[in-house]
This record gives C-alpha cells, sequence and structure tokens, in this order.
C-alpha cells in the first residue's frame, strides 16, 4: 500500500488545486438522467488512457514495454470505422476490429518471446508500420461515420453513468481477478523477474508473454474503439497519437518499475488519472493551451524525481545516514530502455 | 574472433556483418531502382539523399552515441523544432545576428541534453523517462514562442539555403551536408580513437564492469546526452536552413526516424556494439525509400512507414540471428 502514497497524495493535490480555482469542482449533478461533474469528465475523457495503462502494466511487470499500442488504437478505430461505413453491423465491425488488435498483438508477442528481440525494438516495427496500416486502412483520409449505436462505446450513457467508465470498470475488475486472485499475476512477476529462471520452474513463459502483449493490444483496441466512437470518424493519423507515451509515464507514475518484476494496477489506475487531472487542471486554471506541454513536462519531472530514491535521499534524506546500497544499484544493470 | 565465412573464401569479423548487410541493401535498392526508373541511376540522387536528410545524419550521430552506451533519447525531434523556433524567432524579432544566434541554439540544446544526463545519471530514473519529459519540454517551449510558423528572412541563412556548391561533372551538394560530414567524421573520431569513446562503448557493453574497471561511467553518460542535445541543436540549425522557417511542430517524431536508422545501421539497442558508419547507411537507406516511393508516383506516403517498418523487422532479425550465433 505504501506504493500508492505518493501517486496518490499527488492526485489528491491536484484535485484540490482545481477547486481553488473551480468552486464547484467535486459537485456532480444529475441532468436529463446523465451525471455531470468535472470529476465524471476526468473519468470519461481518462477512459481510453486507463485502459491502454492497464495494458501496458502488464507488458511492463513482465520486463518488457509496449511502444505499439498508440498505432493499434489507430488501427482499431480505423477498420471499425471502415467497416461500419461499408454498411457492416456494428458488432461485426467491433469483432474483426478487436480481432485484428489482439493478432497485432500477438505478432508483438512472438517476436519478443519467440524470436527474442528486445521489446523496445519489437513493437517500435509495429509503432512504426503500424502508423502506415491505419492509412492504408483509411485510405489516407478521415473516414466519418453516423452510426447512434456505435457511438455508445465512446459517447454513450448506460444507468446514468457514461459507457466508457462502465467498460473501464469492467476491465479493471476482469484485470484484477485474473491477476490477484488467480495465479496468473503472480506467473507474470516471475516471469518479468527472471523468465529464464521460470521457465526452469516450470511456467511457460512463452505462453505468458505472448498473451501479455495480445492483453495490451486488445485493451489498446478498445481504447481505439472509444475515441473513434467519441468523435464517430477515424484518423489514421492522429487516433492515438503518443498514446504509448502517456501510458507508460502513466504505468512508472504508479509505482510500477520499468524493469519489471512487480505491478501495481492500482497505482496506474492512479497514475492515469494524474495524467488526465493534470490535463483538465490546465484548462481549468486558464493556462494558455500553447504551454500546456511545458506544465506538463515541469509535473512530469516532479512526479519522478519525487519518486526517485536517490532522489529523496539527496534532497530530503539528510536524517537516515546508514541507508544500505540500494537495490538499485544491482537493477541498474539490466534497465535498458 | 568469431566470424562468418563468405563464399568459403574470405572471412570477416562477426561485428562487421550488419553494416556490411545494411550496405548491401543500399546498393541493391539503388541498382533496383536504377533498372526500374529513368533518371535514377545517378550520383545526384544519392546526393539529394544527402542534401534532404543533411539535419537527420546529424541527429542520428548524437543518436548512435546515446544506444551506444545503452540508453535513449526521445526528446531530439523536439530539441529541432525548438532550435528552429529559437533562431527564427530571435532574428525576426529582435534581429539578432546569425553568429549570435546559432551558438545560443547550440548551447541551449547542450545544455537540455546536459541536464537530462544528471537526472538519469544522478536520479537514477529511465532515460526513457526522463528524455520523454524533455521532449514534453521542448515541444512546449516551442508552443509557448509562437504557435504560428516564422519565416526566416536573414540573409546569411538565405545563402546557407540557397548555395550550391558544383562537384565534378554537374554534381552538386549544399553547404548543409558539408556540415554533415564533418559531424560524421568528428563523431567517428571520437567514438574510434579517443578516452571518450572507449568508455561509451564499455559503458554500454556493461555498466557494472565499466564501474569496476574504473572509467569515469557518470562522466561518460552525461556527456552523451550533451552531444545527442548538440547535434539535436545543430540538426535544428540545419532543418532552419533547409524549411527556411521555424515551427512548433517540425520534426515531429524524427526521433523515431533518427533510432529506426541506427537500428537499420546495424547498432544494438541494448547498447556497447555498433558503427558509425552503420548509422550514416541507415539514413541513407530511409532517405533511398522516400526517393523510390516519390519515384515509383503511384505509392501513397504512408508506404513509406511501412516500408521502413518492414526494414527495421529484417533488420533486427538478422541482428538477432547473428547475435544467437554468437552466444
Amino acid at each position: 500500500m505504501r506504493r500508492l502514497l505518493w501517486p496518490a497524495v499527488i492526485l489528491a493535490v491536484l484535485l484540490l488545486v482545481n477547486v481553488f480555482f473551480t468552486a464547484n469542482f467535486f459537485s456532480i449533478q444529475m441532468r436529463d438522467g446523465h451525471l455531470y461533474g468535472s470529476l465524471i469528465d476526468i473519468l470519461r475523457f481518462g477512459a481510453p488512457l486507463i485502459l491502454v495503462s492497464l495494458g501496458m502494466t502488464l507488458v511492463i511487470a513482465t520486463g518488457g514495454i509496449d511502444l505499439s499500442v498508440g498505432s493499434v488504437v489507430a488501427i482499431s478505430g480505423a477498420l471499425a470505422c471502415l467497416q461500419i461505413s461499408q454498411d457492416a453491423g456494428v458488432f461485426t465491425a467491433v469483432v474483426l476490429a478487436l480481432g485484428l488488435s489482439v493478432l497485432l498483438g500477438a505478432w508483438n508477442g512472438l517476436l519478443v518471446a519467440v524470436v527474442g528481440i528486445q521489446p523496445i525494438i519489437a513493437t517500435l516495427i509495429l509503432m512504426v508500420a503500424g502508423r502506415g496500416l491505419a492509412q492504408l486502412i483509411t485510405g489516407g483520409q478521415i473516414i466519418t461515420i453516423n452510426s447512434p449505436s456505435y457511438k455508445i462505446i465512446g459517447g454513450g450513457y448506460w444507468l446514468t453513468v457514461p459507457f466508457g467508465i462502465l467498460l473501464v470498470a469492467v476491465v479493471l475488475a476482469i484485470t484484477v481477478f485474473l491477476t490477484r486472485r488467480l495465479a496468473l499475476g503472480m506467473l507474470i512477476e516471475s516471469v518479468g523477474g527472471n523468465a529464464e529462471a521460470s521457465r526452469l520452474a516450470g511456467i511457460r513463459s512463452r505462453g505468458i508473454i505472448i498473451m501479455v502483449y495480445a492483453f495490451a493490444a486488445l485493451c489498446a483496441g478498445v481504447a481505439g474503439l472509444m475515441i473513434s466512437s467519441n468523435v464517430s470518424s477515424a484518423d489514421g493519423n492522429n487516433a492515438g497519437l503518443w498514446v504509448e507515451l502517456d501510458a507508460i509515464l502513466a504505468v512508472v507514475i504508479g509505482g510500477t518499475s520499468l524493469s519489471g518484476g512487480r505491478f501495481s494496477l492500482g497505482g496506474t489506475v492512479l497514475g492515469a488519472l494524474i495524467i488526465q487531472t493534470l490535463t483538465t487542471t490546465i484548462y481549468s486554471i486558464g493556462v494558455p493551451p500553447e504551454t500546456t506541454l511545458l506544465f506538463k513536462a515541469l509535473v512530469v519531472t516532479a512526479v519522478c524525481l519525487i519518486q526517485s530514491k536517490s532522489f529523496r535521499e539527496k534532497v530530503f534524506g539528510r536524517r537516515r545516514r546508514a541507508v544500505p546500497p540500494s537495490p538499485a544499484a544491482e537493477e541498474k544493470v539490466r534497465v535498458t530502455a | 574472433m568469431t566470424t562468418v565465412t563468405l563464399n568459403g573464401l574470405r572471412t570477416i569479423p562477426a561485428k562487421y556483418v550488419p553494416v556490411l548487410v545494411t550496405a548491401c541493401l543500399f546498393v541493391a535498392m539503388f541498382v533496383a531502382g536504377g533498372i526500374r526508373y529513368e533518371g535514377f541511376a545517378s550520383g545526384q540522387v544519392i546526393l539529394n539523399v544527402f542534401i534532404d536528410n543533411a539535419f537527420l545524419l546529424v541527429v542520428a550521430v548524437g543518436m548512435t552515441f546515446v544506444i551506444l552506451t545503452g540508453g535513449i533519447d526521445l526528446s531530439v525531434g523536439s530539441v529541432v523544432a525548438l532550435s528552429t523556433m529559437i533562431s527564427a524567432s530571435l532574428m525576426k524579432g529582435p534581429g539578432w545576428p546569425p553568429y549570435l544566434v546559432i551558438p545560443l541554439v547550440l548551447l541551449i540544446g547542450s545544455a537540455l541534453g546536459m541536464v537530462m544526463g544528471y537526472i538519469i545519471h544522478a536520479f537514477e530514473i529511465q532515460p526513457f523517462i526522463v528524455t520523454l519529459a524533455g521532449m514534453f519540454l521542448a515541444r512546449g517551449l516551442c508552443y509557448t514562442i509562437g504557435t504560428d510558423s516564422i519565416p526566416i528572412e536573414d540573409p546569411t541563412f538565405t545563402a546557407f539555403a540557397q548555395t550550391r556548391i558544383d562537384l565534378f561533372a554537374d554534381l552538386w551538394i549544399s553547404p548543409s551536408v558539408i556540415i554533415a560530414a564533418v559531424v560524421v567524421l568528428v563523431a567517428a573520431y571520437v567514438l574510434h580513437y579517443t578516452r571518450l569513446g572507449r568508455s561509451v562503448y564499455a559503458t554500454g557493453g556493461s555498466e557494472q564492469s565499466a564501474l569496476l574497471m574504473g572509467l569515469p561511467v557518470a562522466r561518460t553518460k552525461i556527456t552523451v546526452y550533451t552531444i545527442s542535445g548538440f547535434c539535436s541543436a545543430l540538426g535544428g540549425v540545419l532543418l532552419s536552413f533547409y524549411m527556411l522557417s521555424g515551427y512548433g511542430l517540425h520534426a515531429v517524431g524524427m526521433e523515431l526516424d533518427a533510432i529506426a536508422a541506427v537500428v537499420i545501421g546495424g547498432t544494438l539497442l541494448t547498447g556497447g556494439s555498433g558503427f558509425l558508419l552503420g548509422t550514416v547507411l541507415g539514413v541513407l537507406v530511409l532517405g533511398l525509400i522516400q526517393t523510390v516511393i516519390s519515384f515509383e508516383g503511384t505509392l501513397s506516403s504512408w508506404w513509406t512507414k511501412i516500408f521502413i517498418g518492414l526494414l527495421l523487422f529484417v533488420f533486427i532479425l538478422l541482428q538477432r540471428l547473428f547475435s544467437a550465433r554468437r552466444t
């Protein structure tokens, strides 16, 4: 639980900052049978990022990284919109898009687990080629569609709650159940700790790795559907652009180490919410939109520094002299990304 | 030393194989293009690749240093954009002369790189995350300076943009190519003939061992990020010669091109192995793909990305095969 302390504190501070600028920030209203309010907005617009980050967490837990999720977001949205614009049913479109996403993820997993390529490069291939693929699907144009039933995924409501939030809640619940109630989470962590040792201990490392990448791509695929459905169009070039960076950031802020072997789903959700709240905060306190990135850079640096053990020791931690040599020194050898 | 036998006659050290493969690919692409398209097989086509990619070459050189130590620098594209933006706005607004602006821009880029290197080393944060923050910071600074494209009308810059240096037989290059070539030569000298170069390879090979050998790992790591920052800033200056404008959206995604060039050039992303010549060839291959696609005429621009992805795949597979054979 201590690992969740810093992200939770940061999120709380960010939310409190908002109250100074928008007095009714925490109020949630019921309008036309729908829930409205800033907090709901943060959840709703943060939903795709939370999804992508969830998948990313498991990948990072195995010691990998998935740079291709942004491209998968674009491909899934593009394929679904293309199908719908060609009068296919929404169900077919969604199934096809998610199927393709899983395939792409399995391809990543295959490269990492069977061929043995470093994750960062293996997924770089799909990151570069995937953007091209998405544009190939859309024919370089932005496909606009008009389908009320598809619109529900990203922009609809169910039982007064935005559908996207429910979707995230369901995926989160399933993931937590699979990884924390079943042995799967432990297996993933053991593969991340040492893939070869896990294999010798009788764990099918390859299968686990492929599955994890497929799951990450599936999450990205769902996020792609949400994003494209929210705007009723698919843009192969810009949909999900840089979402992989935000997702990795969310995972790291959430306290999951990039070297693998441990993961915290709660931390990731907090991390993604921090990033989304940051965006909302920037708008609500009236930082000019031009300086959004600047602001983000400063907060990200601050968050990473606060979480860095050696930074805390150097700046605040004069009291604890007799610190044993940090395990990070040994880990550093393995960290390549 | 492990060797690979070619034709059963000559043997070459395994470490040169990836570079040779890239060279062969480049030649093969050029020959194939020459057969398929009229006017392709001329020296000027290759020189044009250099002219159009001089800035990428400079940036990729910096990236090579970082990747050789086992790190990565995602901030290069943004630093390039920031450099174009700073030089354009300083010359347009207060009317600073170029001989003040260019050193200032180079200084800013280097300083940014140095700060990132220091944070990576001192606080043990992943290079990926730190340079990501650097990327946001530099892009953010661009938009803070201005959201519109700022034209550059300074006579020195336009002279640099329009000068054609004639070589023999109707071939010509731009001054940027010469600057890029000088950067490559200096970098190659530093990597292979200086103490810093040895430390770079040693750090990438195994940081722990390098530390135990008493090599200045901390200084090396900070230096490579400084070099990368400097190269990105210089790349930005070259890009502003090429574009004659400063814009916050210049060089979006250039970090990917630079990383792809380094990988295609045979440098291992784990660090410790690779050559600068490979990076040069990598940039040339990327440039030639674009040339082929423009000669083909009917292929849309997104095929470039798909081809680069495919190439990356093939090269990584090859690297994997060779490194598997070595162990």
